[in-house]
């Protein structure tokens, strides 16, 4: 059997599975070498067999594939179109498109979306920031400058999808995390503690106990099987970097796992299989679950996170909710003296001493100000004052917040 | 030797968003064959316009670039070792941006 490209040279190896065809690539996952049709047979199965295995799906739900555009979603919605044709699963599939709002990027990638609704033949729906929160990212970026831009976004996809599964009527949403994405989710959540989130990011299915389950089928695929089976089948995906600065902290994670793979491609399994197996000690206090009081949205807090990014926004103070223990949800009011020992200013002055110049005597007990310290902006938070700061603390405090609270 | 260089996945951004390059790349100086490792120091002189480190990371390609020689994983040619001929596609592809 020949193929359409020339073979490299002879003695080309064969394929470890049909022993007739000139072999395509590596597996990493096996380090097999396999040819293209066998690959497609092999990657196809065993994600069938996942989501037989985990129960992912049952017959006649309704399904929201979360669709970006990009690689993993586009090769989700080809394959899980394909397995349910293939093996009658019974699912009502639909794309399920967040637009965040980005000139230049995701509109274009929701060009690429819609020409997968014609090509797959599954229904589009598309939910906007703008809709939904009346900002769009560009918005955001324009008040709030490239930093912590990823985490409005983050948190505010995470709410769009499920606001439009909601709007769907679908019993569940897959999305395209693969072995690689989850591997970095790992690292990341063990680099910065986060003991809940390690707990819940390596499950197949997440938030059975809310209103729309998450599933991902694509758990133990690996990123370089789904890059080329969309490659040999010229599936239509699109990728281009966010225009708005990447995540650099997930980038290092994201790197570093794939000098491991190109290493040990194993070692992306077993990173997963790592924090699968993790035991939580059980003197660890983990956060409870509750509703936001604001949009009843699951949340640990009083407020979740997306209602207080937004209530900061509104109201002229996007730092609110950026950070550690600061912001509505928290009671950290400090007062000047209890700050003041512990940080000064690029004068030298203590950071009260400093506070107390800026506020100049206009402040009366009962007050609250609120510290912007990136850039350099102080607000009253009951108030209308809005003092604009131009010589705040040059030595970038581990905080970006303080709340002071006029005690005397 | 001439040569068909493709770049997807995001890294044609890096030579001036131009996916497909008919190349002309001599051998080098006092050597009878081009590697991958000769033609990744030429692309690296001739085609990448910003950010080389998107594409290269030591004498490779950075990790999570995917290579392909004539629809082949460059992993079962001998990555850096493998022999290019005459009218050879080589295909570069990033799998490092979002899904």
């Amino acid at each position: 059997m020949e193929d359409d490209t020339k073979p490299k040279k002879p003695g080309t190896r064969l394929c470890c599975a049909c022993n007739q065809r000139r072999a395509a690539l590596k597996r990493p996952k096996t380090l097999e070498q396999i040819c293209r049709e066998c690959f497609y047979a092999v990657f196809e199965e065993e994600i069938h067999q996942v989501i037989l295995e985990n129960k992912l799906f049952k017959p006649g739900e309704r399904i929201a594939i979360g669709a970006s555009g990009g690689k993993d979603s586009t090769v989700l919605a080809y394959v899980l179109s394909e397995l349910n044709r293939r093996h009658n699963y019974g699912l009502d599939l639909f794309l399920l498109s967040v637009d965040e709002g980005i000139t230049g990027y995701r509109d274009d990638s929701l060009e690429t979306v819609k020409r997968n609704e014609l090509q797959y033949g599954l229904p589009l729906k598309i939910v906007s920031y703008k809709d939904l929160y009346g900002w769009t990212m560009d918005e955001i970026v324009k008040m709030i400058g490239l930093k912590n831009n990823c985490t409005f976004c983050g948190v505010f996809r995470r709410q769009a999808l499920d606001r439009g599964a909601a709007l769907l009527k679908v019993d569940k949403v897959a999305t395209g995390h693969n072995a690689d994405d989850i591997a970095e989710t790992v690292l990341l959540n063990i680099l910065r503690g986060d003991i809940a989130r390690l707990s819940r990011c390596t499950s197949i299915i997440t938030g059975e106990d809310g209103p729309i389950p998450r599933c991902k089928p694509f758990k133990y695929t690996y990123e370089k099987e789904i890059v080329m089976y969309a490659y040999f089948k010229k599936l239509d995906y699109f990728s281009t970097e966010c225009i708005y600065s990447p995540n650099a902290y997930r980038g290092f994670a994201r790197e570093f796992i794939k000098d491991l793979e190109r290493i040990r491609p194993r070692a992306i399994l077993d990173i997963i299989k790592s924090g699968e197996d993790f035991r939580i000690a059980t003197s660890t206090k983990m956060p409870e679950q509750g509703t936001c009081e604001r949009c009843g949205y699951i949340s640990s807090q009083k407020w979740c996170k997306a209602c207080v990014l937004l209530e900061g926004l509104n109201r002229g103070l996007p730092k609110l909710g950026i950070g550690r223990n600061q912001g509505l949800n928290s009671d950290a009011k400090e007062d000047i003296k209890k700050d003041g020992r512990t940080k000064r200013s690029s004068s030298g002055l203590a950071l009260h001493q400093e506070i107390g110049m800026w506020l100049n005597g206009r402040e009366t007990k009962g007050d609250v100000f609120l510290f912007d310290i990136h850039p350099t902006k102080v607000f009253q938070i009951e108030g209308i004052t809005q003092i604009v700061l131009n010589t705040w603390l040059m030595g970038h405090p581990p905080k970006s917040i303080v709340l002071v609270h006029i005690v005397s | 030797m001439h040569l068909t260089l493709e770049f997807g996945g995001g890294l044609e951004l890096l030579c001036e968003s131009v996916k497909v390059h008919n190349v002309n790349v001599d051998m080098p100086k006092g050597a009878d064959k081009l590697t991958m490792k000769d033609l990744l120091a030429w692309v690296r002189t001739n085609l990448i316009k910003e950010r080389p480190e998107m594409f290269i990371k030591g004498e490779s390609v950075r990790p999570g670039v995917l290579v392909l020689v004539n629809d082949c994983d460059w992993e079962l040619s001998g990555q850096l070792d493998t022999t290019l001929e005459e009218k050879d596609v080589v295909v570069f592809i990033s799998t490092l941006h979002g899904g």
